[in-house]
């Protein structure tokens, strides 16, 4: 991952904010900094969505395409994820470089929609045992400027939100031969609920205190963290420790009761720009990278 | 041609323009903080993301380095969600290889290397979405990326593909008229000096049509080349009046 060598002058500096909960961006530990999103960027996707934090710059595409149901779940669709860490985030990641973040990072993303109540794979079952759909979750990072992980799921969040699958028909003919019809309105089309899809929170163990939404030099400072997925009820889906450093149960339980507190007031503020981002339907204008 | 008119009587293509149009060019510079340089650009509706970094020391092994001039590092990737199919792997397939290793041709022919002996420069280019002419839409991403940091060139690069249909040169080819067979040609040029610095073709042509081809794809590529100077322009524009100094620009 893209790092910065901090010396031991700065991380005192960036350590004693955090002491008296003021970062050196001005925010306090529990404040993310401005999140950006924006859905339907790339039209040749299902669902696509782009997400900005600070300098932290990550696109999602959703795919959906026809597959067959797993033979231990015959009634359910499944979903793939996909993380690319292109070259254009750092050059370490050029030809192979980026691919052990990725599978780590894609790991993560597995487990944490690795439950009933994350996605409805139900309902992206068109024949049981047959044909189901598979939607391949391909992100892809563009700069890492620290809190990949939160970033990731914000955007995966809102490109599943964007995302439209058309509804197809099952026909069946006199004999039992099933077909497949597909509608020929492209705006008949069926959207996920994503109440259920979980955010991660990434709780920074620095000092005394965790901070949420860590730049690259208070991710330098810090020697361990927790990763809490949390979806917008409140439930927690998985969590992680992560770094170096070790961390004693109290405050593993403290960083916890933050993450999910954090992730609530997140998924609120999420789903109400995502809200009025569709609102505006067609008259929004689509600003992709065009400033 | 496939049941499939690619130009009608009238002499428009499927979206209208005319056989000598190009689509329609957006772009960006400087959209990334931590590169040396970047650039976005929307050619109709092929996306492309370029970043530079360098010139810098070379990385990995020494035996790269070149005594005289830097070495260009290229890597050519697409976003597996980019096409209308989804990829299975965004680069190290057989066509992103060789587009990287056309993208290294171009700008060693274009950047002063010279300049720069013993070191590096790397470029990296990114489809974002693709609909056609997707090496052209990276080179001239690729081109604003490297003025982008800073990096002296001979000239702009500016690429435009063009192809052949019912006895018309028709340039800047969208996917549909990619598919359709005919024969494509693929011109990087740099425009103040008229010097090819790429020049591909597949399929096959009559020698004879293939002046008239080639004139219609230099032409297209100096309006690519008016566009980027004007965005360019622009873009100084606004940097310069943002360090306070508004210059003569």
């Amino acid at each position: 991952m893209a790092s910065v060598v901090l010396s031991e002058a700065e991380k005192v500096y960036i350590l004693h904010g955090v002491q008296d909960d003021l970062r050196t961006d001005g925010r306090g530990c529990e404040d993310y900094r401005v999140i950006e999103v924006e859905t339907d960027v790339v039209s040749n996707t299902t669902g696509s969505a782009r997400v900005k934090i600070g300098h932290t710059d990550v696109l999602v595409g959703v795919k959906a395409e026809m597959g067959t149901p797993k033979l231990d779940r015959p009634g359910e669709g499944y979903v793939e994820f996909f993380v690319d860490c292109s070259a254009n985030a750092t050059p370490e990641f050029e030809g192979r470089g980026g691919e052990e973040l990725g599978t780590e990072i894609s790991n993560m993303l597995y487990k944490i929609f690795d439950n009933q109540s994350s996605v409805d794979l139900e309902s992206l079952c068109i024949l049981p045992r047959e044909h189901c759909w598979v939607l391949y979750i391909d992100v892809l990072l563009l700069e890492c400027g620290g809190n990949l992980f939160d970033t990731i799921t914000i955007c995966i969040k809102a490109a599943l939100f964007n995302t439209r699958i058309p509804k197809v028909n099952v026909l069946e003919d006199d004999e039992g031969a099933k077909e497949i019809e597909l509608s020929d309105d492209p705006y008949d089309c069926m959207r996920l609920n994503v109440e259920g899809v979980p955010c991660i929170v990434t709780l920074n163990k620095i000092g005394h205190r965790h901070v949420v939404d860590a730049t690259l030099q208070e991710e330098a400072c810090s020697l361990a963290s927790v990763l809490v997925a949390v979806n917008m009820k409140g439930t927690l889906t998985c969590m992680r420790k992560m770094g170096k450093g070790s961390l004693d149960p109290e405050s593993i339980f403290e960083m916890i009761g933050t993450g999910k507190r954090v992730a609530k007031s997140l998924h609120v503020s999420l789903q109400s720009v995502l809200n009025q981002e569709e609102s505006m339907g067609k008259k929004r204008q689509k600003i992709g990278f065009l400033r | 041609m496939a049941g499939l008119e690619l130009l009608s009587d009238e002499g428009f293509r499927q979206d209208g323009r005319k056989p000598g149009e190009l689509r329609k060019i957006q772009c960006r510079m400087g959209v990334f903080a931590q590169a040396d340089g970047s650039a976005y650009i929307e050619q109709g509706n092929t996306k492309a993301l370029a970043v530079v970094y360098g010139p810098h020391e070379v990385r990995g092994s020494r035996s790269k380095t070149l005594h005289d001039r830097a070495v260009v590092n290229c890597q050519y990737s697409m976003a597996t969600f980019s096409t209308g199919e989804r990829k299975r792997r965004p680069h190290g397939d057989r066509k992103s290889s060789e587009l990287t290793i056309h993208l290294k041709q171009t700008f060693e022919a274009a950047i002063l290397t010279q300049l720069y002996p013993r070191s590096q420069i790397d470029i990296y280019v990114q489809i974002l979405q693709a609909d056609g002419g997707n090496y052209c839409t990276c080179v001239n991403a690729a081109t604003l990326a490297v003025i982008d940091a800073g990096i002296p060139m001979r000239d702009y690069v500016c690429a435009c593909s063009a192809g052949f249909i019912e006895d018309t040169p028709l340039v800047d080819l969208s996917y549909i008229e990619e598919a359709a067979g005919g024969p494509q040609l693929a011109l990087a040029l740099l425009p103040k000096s008229d010097q090819i610095a790429l020049l591909e073709m597949n399929s096959r042509l009559h020698e004879d049509h293939l002046e008239r081809v080639m004139d219609a794809a230099s032409k297209a590529c100096k309006d690519v080349y008016a566009v980027l100077d004007q965005a360019v322009r622009e873009h100084l524009q606004e940097v310069t009046a943002l360090l306070g100094d508004q210059g003569s620009a």
